[in-house]
């Protein structure tokens, strides 16, 4: 472990007492608590920490923050690895392990920076001008250019950690623990809000934590370490630290993303502890103090591991007590990079020279530091080159033959406010020419921005402004005046360079040789947008998607206003007037798991389960998942295949009695004096004739005249219906009813409930049916066939528990479905089971019976697919012929008339299996082309029959029966020759299911 | 996330809701109108940039259909 | 597939095309000389005339390649591509960038088949790369009525001379290995309907591979044009009223698909159309881990990988008009909830971007490309989830419509009138809901 050597001796905000190791390419390092990774490796003197996407250049740390475009690392292995981490936002934690990125064999020999030799080929958009011939080759070409791109690598196994949700609402939400941030949040408290304050960093206190400013006497950190105290203890207000606030959705929700367990990498294994949460928090009021970033300077080697930002060599050395580098040159455009010279003394380095590229030179204060230190300041000069690979040796000034030597190179090129989720709050921006960028302009919803994000400038402004902020929101909340506390009047001393004004932009440094980056992780350079321009690609979204300029993982925090203005200035425009790119959320990357929450897996929607799932499962069931249900599909008995489990199953209810769960079917309550009338409208058949105590089958279409959903009605007692639907179409048919009896025809008097998880369901049928429910009904009810005719209807008990009674059929036998309040589901399943262990009774599966429906030409979600008309399924005859009912006035169109598709059965001529989906050609075999007049719905092996068989829709089908045709499956290589016959294969007078 | 202001409820997150279409449109007495005007009913919406009257449904709530005008820009709800 | 390249007819479009430069590897090594100092734009910035035999509507990839046809195809030069904003600013920069012809319909199979096989010399008919990258297209079965449904489908495809393959769970395993196969998920994967020449292409470079090839042919086009109003003489439409003047027209074609409506309002049209927003996102970029597009109807979500290494994730609609080119939060959720089902190990790593396309939704699912009542107007829109893959076939039949007045064999199913007469191409039989396709 090495001694820091870029530590200073005391000062920072690190707890020397608590030393933290860790690995930076396998190399041991160590830091302190309360560092980052890159204050530790900045204080460890390393300066290479990456490569770039592109061509592959060395990079080292360029900022202290969420805008580092380069200092990008792999954390960790196996499935807890994370790529692209940005160092500059990694807690320190001791054993923490990271790599460097995009480099192979290492990040000092790096072979794809051979990339950077081509680069004269690689210009923005190099890849639409070529790479085009031989056409076969691209896909060749393109295997190389995946492997160079990418930054990290993705974990390859499962992510073993977990991560939580929670949500809020609250009167006042401030985004940003900064100066403003903490007097918003005081001010709001005091003015009675209920209040969250959010910040990203893992301490409170923002650029304060790098201030020289004294607030009311105290140093700006123990001042921000009061304020914090005071919200802690203050009633109403959440303090989240640790928690980025990436987007503002509709009506103020504020999403935001916590990180738990303290550092970036933690065991969730000993601490049991999700890794991150997710907050979705609904706030009145919004107050974003999200300060400001700074921005680089363009100029030939700007990319040179130990530039820096200004402000970053500040922070590390204030804060981290950590020396970016012992000998620096500073090169600015505006004051506030002057503060390099106390902040680098005070931890024992120096800067050497100052390079102001205003022919005015600094302020007057800014220009007595410089002078108090014995710095030169060379006014109306620019950097044109830097000297060094691995880190910097020196700076070239104006084009000088002799270099100033440095280790650091601290560059501003003035401040960009993050106005990013005031944008995403549908706010305007307007480019302020005072600071040279963009800042909030109004037009955001109960959303106001205060501090830095809004130009302000030094302490005391960003505290009144917060505070002013703060206050009003409370007001507007709460009802009250606007009452700013003494916190809004305190009095700063130092902070003598924080303001943003005065600047005189400097976009670019003109005449150097060697590249001028803009973008530094996606190597944008100068040249590339001149290129852009060149091109016509000049609109900021064009030059944005052509040259990829900001669309980094850093989404261009330090690049896009430099990048706009570049553009700007060669096409004569003003920065204004070219815009700037649209913010979206997430302002910082999220991960993927804390959006997800618990909601994954077989957690992931919610899966429905009949009440008898136990039983099925107890009874060793195969379930299966079908949409949004688990069902049973077969009982397989000692060492049965599926195929023998559902030919037995579908045999025995032919043959003896089966059971069925079909507890699933969609089930509506339907009461009111007009609920006969409604029924009349909702479905294509006669329905005021029904009697009380009698069944009906229904077919209702959409207003379009596609059929929409099949089932059965009954009459309980005067205006009281029990509808059932498909298991599919529950959801739909319920909300399609609730329209049309709400808002069509508001006169009905009707009322609508879903019953579907009230009533459980079984399905006995089979020939011995009767027999097993007159011996499960309690006291000898009669369920013969005059007191239960088919389409009959009665109300009995079964073992005590309440049953409703239906005559009605789905596999074409006797049965009845036995509908029970689901609590009494298993006792009267049972005693179903044992009333009919007499007669051979057996349950069967979702499997068997779809065997049975096919047989008898039952239609299901494969035949009412939304295309299929009543007439296509042999519906024509039960439509009504006078009256109203939803779609009928949509049939009367060409398209629907004959010949369409109209279901057919389907009998294969030979022994082989009619592949599912197969279409229906005319001629043998598989051709590479043909004409399809149809195709297979539902297949399968009749075992009643001993034949395979399917449903069909095929065009004119219905005059084609006794006709020859191929069901051809080219997916599966089948093709199998087939007779059309009627769709119903067993008892096509119905008299098993009446008698 | 739309925030919703049901008449019978209060104001419910969007994720309660579903969304039913342009409420401009009224289903006329199938015998009242001639074919064509009957399939208009049927296929054609108004579909405008700026205020919208439009259905929600309170499926996970009341369950009402609600005729609610919103401005298809902004997303914000207007009166 | 018949290809017909006419010479230019007027002298000044055969000059300009003679003097464009190719983009090569020798022109790119030669203008690397120069410090790329030399490169013309890649379109003519021209001031708009006064008059145009057919001026398009909308600069996005429909509108580019129609005028692009019209001139390559029916040696129509006098031709105007009016664009509101920037170029490829609507949905051709922001979809998911995929191309297939999965189709089961025979009107869509064909379409698109006949578009799949133009993307596929496309880079080097425009002589501009587009990246298409045929990588497949994998669709995942979670139940039995899927396998049904995809059986059916792959072979309407196979017999319609598309390239369709199934693949059992073992074989999807194979060629996703990143994928969740196991049995304990939600959806467990029961097998996936692939077609292996489908694939990505990037979709900014569309617009502007076109752009640059109809300007070469003497196309003008103009952006930073919106046309507020359409003016009428003696039933037909004479020309569109526009930020930037006036401007008369033989025939006037509308491609502004999200914004059809509006459009069709100014010619005092309803159209069976919706404007609906669709979300897409980004993770930021790793070394490559998913070489397929993978879609799970039943999740709701697709992904795939680009070439600069971000996964790509799509979705369902936000589920209500607008117009607002945003998307809400509860859906950016579900498709990242069903994104760490199917694939667990991506649950670490982060989302980068968000951004929503206003979608065009019929009432069938399927586009409409057609005449409208102005005899001299002609619609291409409704593209629902299609339309980047339609790019070239949409151009191809609308420059066809435009030029003959008539419709193209592929776009004859096409017509606004299919809904009056029942001739509906409805892919999911979800009917005149739009929200639902």
């Amino acid at each position: 472990m090495s001694a820091q050597p870029f530590r200073a001796p005391h000062g920072g905000r690190i707890d020397r007492r608590r030393p933290l190791g860790f690995t930076f390419d396998g190399a041991a390092f160590s830091g302190f608590h309360g560092d980052t990774l890159a204050s530790a490796l900045v204080a460890n003197g390393v300066t290479l920490v990456g490569r770039s996407f592109k061509y592959h250049r060395r990079r080292g740390i360029l900022s202290a923050g969420v805008e580092e475009p380069n200092a990008l690392v792999q954390l960790g292995a196996g499935a807890r690895t994370e790529p692209n981490m940005r160092a500059t936002q990694v807690e320190l934690t001791g054993g923490l392990a990271a790599r460097s990125q995009n480099r192979w064999p290492s990040l000092r020999f790096d072979a794809g920076a051979v990339n950077n030799f081509f680069s004269p080929l690689l210009p923005a958009g190099f890849y639409n001008k070529t790479f085009k011939w031989p056409p076969a080759w691209w896909m060749g070409y393109e295997f190389f250019i995946r492997r160079m791109a990418g930054l990290g690598r993705a974990p390859s196994a499962a992510d073993p950690d977990c991560y939580t949700r929670r949500f809020a609402h609250c009167d006042v939400l401030v985004v940003g623990g900064g100066a403003a941030g903490l007097a918003a949040a005081r001010a709001a408290a005091n003015g009675g809000a209920k209040v969250f304050l959010l910040e990203q960093d893992f301490c409170f206190g923002g650029a304060l934590l790098a201030s020289d400013a004294e607030i009311n006497g105290a140093a700006a950190a123990d001042w921000v370490d009061g304020e914090v105290d005071f919200l802690n203890g203050a009633p109403g207000v959440t303090l989240l630290a640790r928690t980025a606030a990436f987007g503002v959705y509709d009506d103020n929700l504020i999403c935001a993303c916590q990180r738990l367990g303290g550092g970036e990498v933690f065991d969730a294994e000993k601490t049991k502890k999700p890794r991150q949460r997710l907050w979705w928090i609904r706030a009145r009021r919004v107050v974003l103090c999200s300060g400001a970033l700074e921005r680089p300077l363009v100029f030939p080697g700007n990319d040179t591991p130990g530039v820096m930002l200004a402000a970053a060599a500040v922070t590390y050395a204030r804060r981290f007590a950590a020396l970016a580098g012992r000998n620096a040159v500073v090169f600015t455009n505006n004051d506030s990079a002057y503060d390099v010279i106390p902040a680098l003394h005070e931890a024992g380095g120096a800067v050497a020279m100052v390079v102001d590229s205003r022919e005015g030179g600094a302020g007057a204060a800014a220009a007595a530091l410089a002078e108090q230190h014995g710095v030169t300041v060379r006014r109306g000069a620019v950097v044109t080159a830097v000297r060094g690979g691995r880190r910097v040796r020196g700076a070239v000034v104006d084009r000088a033959a002799a270099t100033v030597d440095c280790d650091l190179l601290c560059v501003s090129g003035g401040w960009n406010p993050t106005v990013h989720l005031f944008s995403q709050a549908q706010g305007r921006l307007r480019y302020a020419d005072g600071i040279a960028a963009f800042v909030p302009d109004g037009g955001a919803d109960n959303f106001t921005a205060a501090g830095a994000v809004t130009g302000e400038s030094g302490t005391a402004g960003c505290i009144a402004a917060g505070a002013h902020a703060g206050a009003a929101a409370a007001a507007a909340v709460c009802g009250v005046g606007v009452t700013v506390s003494d916190a809004a009047t305190v009095t700063v001393t130092g902070d003598l360079c924080a303001s943003m004004e005065p600047i005189t932009a400097l976009w670019t440094v003109d005449g150097g040789r060697g590249k001028a980056f803009v973008d530094f992780q996606n190597d944008v350079t100068a040249a590339d947008i001149a290129l852009a321009h060149r091109e016509g690609y000049s609109k900021v979204e064009h030059l944005k998607r052509y040259t990829t300029l900001g669309m980094g993982t850093d989404q261009g925090r330090t690049s896009g206003v430099i990048g706009a203005a570049i553009m700007a200035g060669l096409c004569g425009r003003t920065i204004g007037a070219g815009g700037a790119t649209t913010f979206r959320p997430p302002f910082t990357a999220v991960t993927l798991g804390a959006i997800a929450g618990a909601e994954r897996g077989a957690e992931f929607m919610p899966l429905r389960r009949s009440p008898l799932h136990h039983w099925h499962v107890n009874n060793g069931a195969v379930m299966v998942n079908v949409d949004l249900w688990q069902r049973a599909q077969f009982y397989p008995r000692g060492g049965e295949t599926m195929m023998q489990a559902v030919n037995r199953e579908a045999r025995h209810v032919r043959e003896k009695a089966g059971l069925v769960d079909v507890s699933t079917l969609g089930k509506i309550c339907i009461r009111g004096r007009d609920a006969g009338v409604f029924l009349e409208r909702v479905y294509i058949n006669k329905w005021t004739t029904l009697r009380a105590g009698r069944c009906r089958y229904g077919l209702m279409l959409r207003e379009d005249g596609f059929v929409l959903d099949d089932g059965t009605t009954t009459r309980i007692a005067g205006g009281e219906y029990y509808m059932t639907t498909t298991t599919a179409r529950a959801a739909e048919v319920l909300a399609h009813l609730e329209f049309y009896a709400q808002t069509v025809w508001p006169e009905l008097q009707v009322h609508l409930d879903s019953v579907t998880d009230q009533w459980a369901a079984a399905a006995l049928a089979g020939p011995r049916a009767r027999e097993v429910l007159a011996a499960a009904v309690d006291r000898g009810a009669a369920v013969d066939n005059d007191a239960l005719p088919f389409m009959g209807y009665a109300e009995a008990a079964v073992d005590g528990c309440p049953v409703r009674l239906f005559r009605i059929t789905f596999s074409g036998e006797r049965a009845y479905e036995v509908h029970t309040p689901a609590d009494y589901a298993e006792a009267v399943w049972s005693r179903l089971l044992a009333a009919g262990a007499g007669f051979g009774i057996a349950p069967y599966g979702t499997e068997a019976m779809n065997v049975l429906r096919i047989e008898k030409g039952h239609v299901t979600g494969a035949e009412l697919d939304g295309t299929t008309l009543a007439a296509d399924l042999g519906f024509a005859a039960m439509q009504k012929a006078d009256g109203d009912f939803i779609g009928r006035r949509s049939l009367e169109r060409p398209g629907f008339q004959a010949p369409r598709m109209e279901l057919v059965g389907l009998a294969a001529d030979d022994d082989k299996p009619i592949a599912r989906g197969a279409q229906l050609i005319s001629e043998p075999g598989l051709p590479a082309q043909a004409v399809m007049a149809g195709h297979v719905t539902s297949a399968c092996y009749s075992a009643n029959l001993n034949k395979e068989i399917a449903l069909a829709l095929l065009r004119g089908g219905r005059g084609l029966h006794g006709g020859k045709m191929f069901a051809a499956s080219p997916l599966s290589g089948a093709s199998t020759p087939v007779t059309v016959t009627s769709p119903v294969f067993i008892d096509p007078p119905g008299e098993r299911a009446r008698g | 996330m739309l925030l919703i202001q049901c008449p019978h409820c209060g104001a419910r997150a969007q994720t309660e809701f579903t969304y039913g279409g342009d409420a401009t449109r009224e289903r006329p007495a199938p015998e009242s109108v001639t074919a064509e005007e009957w399939l208009d009913y049927v296929y054609l919406r108004d579909n405008p940039r700026g205020p919208h009257l439009e259905w929600w449904h309170h499926a996970a709530g009341c369950r009402r259909w609600l005729k609610l005008r919103r401005d298809t820009a902004t997303h914000k709800f207007v009166p | 597939m018949r290809v017909y390249v006419s010479r230019p007819r007027n002298f000044t479009a055969a000059v300009l095309l003679l003097c464009a430069v190719r983009y090569s590897l020798y022109t790119l090594a030669k203008n690397a000389v120069t410090g790329h100092r030399r490169w013309p734009p890649a379109w003519r910035q021209p001031q708009p005339k006064k008059k145009y035999a057919v001026v398009v509507i909308g600069g996005g990839g429909h509108g580019l390649a129609t005028a692009y046809y019209l001139a390559r195809n029916h040696g129509m030069c006098d031709v105007a591509v009016l664009e509101k904003s920037y170029l490829g600013g609507g949905n051709t920069g922001r979809n998911t960038t995929i191309v297939r012809s999965n189709y089961l319909l025979d009107a869509n199979a064909k379409f698109y088949e006949h578009s799949l096989k133009l993307w596929e010399k496309l880079s080097q008919d425009l002589n501009f790369n587009l990246m298409f990258s045929q990588r497949g297209v994998l669709n995942l079965a979670h139940s039995d009525p899927q396998l049904d449904e995809f059986a059916r489908r792959g072979n309407a495809m196979r017999l319609n001379g598309i390239d369709a393959v199934f693949l059992d769970r073992a074989g999807v395993q194979a060629k996703v290995p990143l994928l969740d196969c196991s049995p304990r998920t939600r959806f467990p994967v029961m097998g996936g309907l692939l077609q292996p020449r489908a694939g990505t292409a990037r979709h900014d470079s569309v617009a502007w591979g076109y752009a640059r090839a109809a300007s070469a042919r003497g196309v003008d086009i103009i952006e930073n044009c919106e046309v507020t109003a359409m003016r009428r003489a003696g039933g037909r439409i004479s020309g569109v009223d526009t930020s930037r003047g006036f401007i008369q027209a033989g025939k006037v074609a509308i491609a502004v698909a999200g914004n059809s409506s509006r459009l069709a309002a100014m010619a005092g049209l309803r159209l069976p159309i919706e404007s609906h927003v669709l979300q897409a996102m980004v993770s930021e970029p790793v070394k490559p881990v998913l070489d397929t597009v993978v879609t799970s109807g039943i999740a709701h979500m697709y992904i795939s990988q680009s070439d600069k290494g971000e996964l790509v994730f799509g979705g369902d609609l936000d589920g209500y008009n607008s117009y607002a080119q945003r998307g809400n939060l509860p859906v950016l959720e579900h498709i990242i909830q069903a994104a760490v089902t199917l694939f667990p190990a991506v649950s670490r790593m982060r989302l980068l971007r968000t951004w929503g396309g206003v979608m065009d939704m019929s009432m069938d699912g399927s586009p409409i490309i057609g005449k409208l009542p102005p005899p001299n107007l002609y619609f291409n829109g409704g593209w629902c989830y299609g339309g980047f893959k339609a790019t070239p076939a949409s151009g191809w039949c609308f420059a066809h419509t435009i030029a003959n007045d008539a419709p193209h064999p592929l776009n004859e199913a096409f017509t606004l009138s299919r809904f009056q007469r029942g001739f509906l191409i409805d892919e999911k039989g979800a009917g005149a809901a739009p929200g639902a396709h």
